[in-house]
């Protein structure tokens, strides 16, 4: 209990995922989530807020209660602390937000089945203090939110022409008004959120030197 | 206590359900009413698309109330029912009864267009329930706009129903012949023998959501014919 809050080893439990751990280039988890809800720049942001808020909490959960959970159900348990976040996130979403919940639709239960989510409650929070493992919960959401917001800003920019729902291209640079540009309607169809993944892992791995394998 | 004991993981088990189970539930409970606001005003916002009114979900309850002045209830005879409130009615009841026994709400709406007569409508899609709203002129015949939904259809395919560009194809189609029978649309793909003014381009790769849809234009407005009858003559 000496140890600071932010002590560097801290820290990196908060960082290293966002880049040397990567739970969607370096670990290949997550990815179906990846692939469906990033059409767009706005689903993107509230898929990953809504991952952020249910791995952290239920990371936080897990770890208070680490020291009484029956080995034999732990699982189980898990599954239910996920599961109930979830659905409290959903709900909310149908309250406050409606039009993007409609948006996310049944992308938001699938969090339930999130390999990243269950995968920290099982290799970290049930080893670590709370604290430690909210930052380890916020670390990799984060970094399975920021790839999700590049994939969607990239797609919704090449595939529909606007960021955030805001049009960027002109409209008189369609050659339906006479111009020279066309959406790339590939861009909107899941295939190329895993090329766009594919493509943020080659240029993480040829900047990045730890990832690079013999 | 043994915490690998038998009794010690039942009765955790139980009392983690019980929490839970109680959470959730209070929860639910008491977002309800927000989330109740929300689809009631989804519902307005979707039957002011029908007659190409846009709106936002601040202003829809506004101008819905401002431009849908009369809504009312009719039977299959088309006789309207009294003391029944037309928004209220839930299509996916109403549609699992026997069309004698069946409540039909009907909205009207006074546009710069003239008055305009809304119907909801309810059917089956390629994976779940798709709905909508379409709108007559008041000659019961030529569709002013429509507007549709669906729970579940395949984005980019048969989700396609629910865009602007779709519904769009929609106004100034006829749903009776010239011999004065309900014809309804075909939704078909392009060079299809079907007459022009009763046939809609299908969604290519949505092949079995357009069919449901024409199913359900064809199913609903046969319900609603002798109301159109009706108000035709």
């Amino acid at each position: 209990m000496s140890e600071p809050l932010f002590s560097r080893k801290n820290l990196k439990l908060l960082s290293d995922p966002i880049n040397d751990s990567n739970p969607i280039t370096v670990q290949v988890l997550g990815i179906c989530s990846a692939l469906a809800v990033t059409a767009q720049l706005k689903p993107s942001v509230v898929m990953a807020l809504s991952v952020v808020a249910v791995m952290a909490l239920s990371n936080v959960i897990i770890s208070l209660l680490r020291n009484t959970i029956p080995n034999r159900i732990r699982i189980i348990v898990q599954l239910v602390v996920i599961a109930s976040l979830v659905i409290l996130v959903d709900q909310v979403l149908k309250a406050f937000v409606y039009d993007v919940s409609k948006q996310l639709s049944v992308f938001v239960g699938l969090i339930i089945t999130n390999c990243i989510i269950m995968g920290r409650l099982e290799a970290f929070a049930l080893g670590n203090r709370p604290w430690q493992s909210f930052l380890d919960g916020v670390g990799n959401a984060a970094g399975y939110g920021v790839i999700l917001i590049i994939v969607g800003f990239a797609r919704e920019l090449f595939g529909s022409g606007s960021i955030y729902g805001f049009q960027i291209i002109p409209d008189s640079w369609y050659i339906a008004n006479g111009g020279f540009y066309e959406n790339n309607g590939m861009m909107i169809l899941p295939p190329m959120a895993l090329i766009t993944v594919g493509i943020i892992i080659w240029v993480q791995r040829s900047k990045n030197r730890k990832l690079i394998e013999d | 206590m043994d915490r690998n004991s038998n009794t010690y993981t039942f009765i955790y088990a139980a009392g983690m359900v019980i929490l839970v189970a109680a959470i959730l539930a209070s929860v639910a409970m008491a977002l309800r009413p927000l989330q109740n606001t929300n689809i009631e005003v989804e519902k307005m916002q979707n039957i002011l698309a029908s007659v190409n009114i846009e709106s936002t979900a601040a202003d829809a309850e506004e101008i819905y109330t401002e431009r849908i002045q009369t809504q009312y209830v009719v039977n299959w005879q088309g006789e309207v029912v009294e003391g029944e409130d037309a928004f209220d009615i839930d299509l996916k009841k109403e549609q699992a009864k026997d069309l004698e026994e069946r409540l039909m709400p009907v909205y009207e709406c006074q546009t710069e267009e003239g008055l305009k007569y809304i119907f909801p409508m309810r059917g089956s899609g390629l994976w779940g329930p798709i709905w909508g709203f379409v709108s007559l002129d008041s000659d019961m015949n030529t569709i002013y706009g429509a507007n549709f939904d669906h729970q579940s259809e395949t984005p980019g395919l048969g989700a396609e129903i629910s865009t602007d560009w779709f519904q769009a194809t929609f106004s100034g189609k006829e749903i009776f012949n010239e011999q004065g029978e309900l014809v309804s649309l075909t939704i078909t793909k392009p060079g299809q023998d079907a007459p022009e003014e009763h046939k809609v381009d299908g969604i290519s790769g949505g092949t079995i959501t357009s069919k449901g849809l024409e199913e359900m234009l064809l199913s609903d407005f046969q319900s609603y014919s002798e109301f159109l009858k009706k108000k035709k003559s």
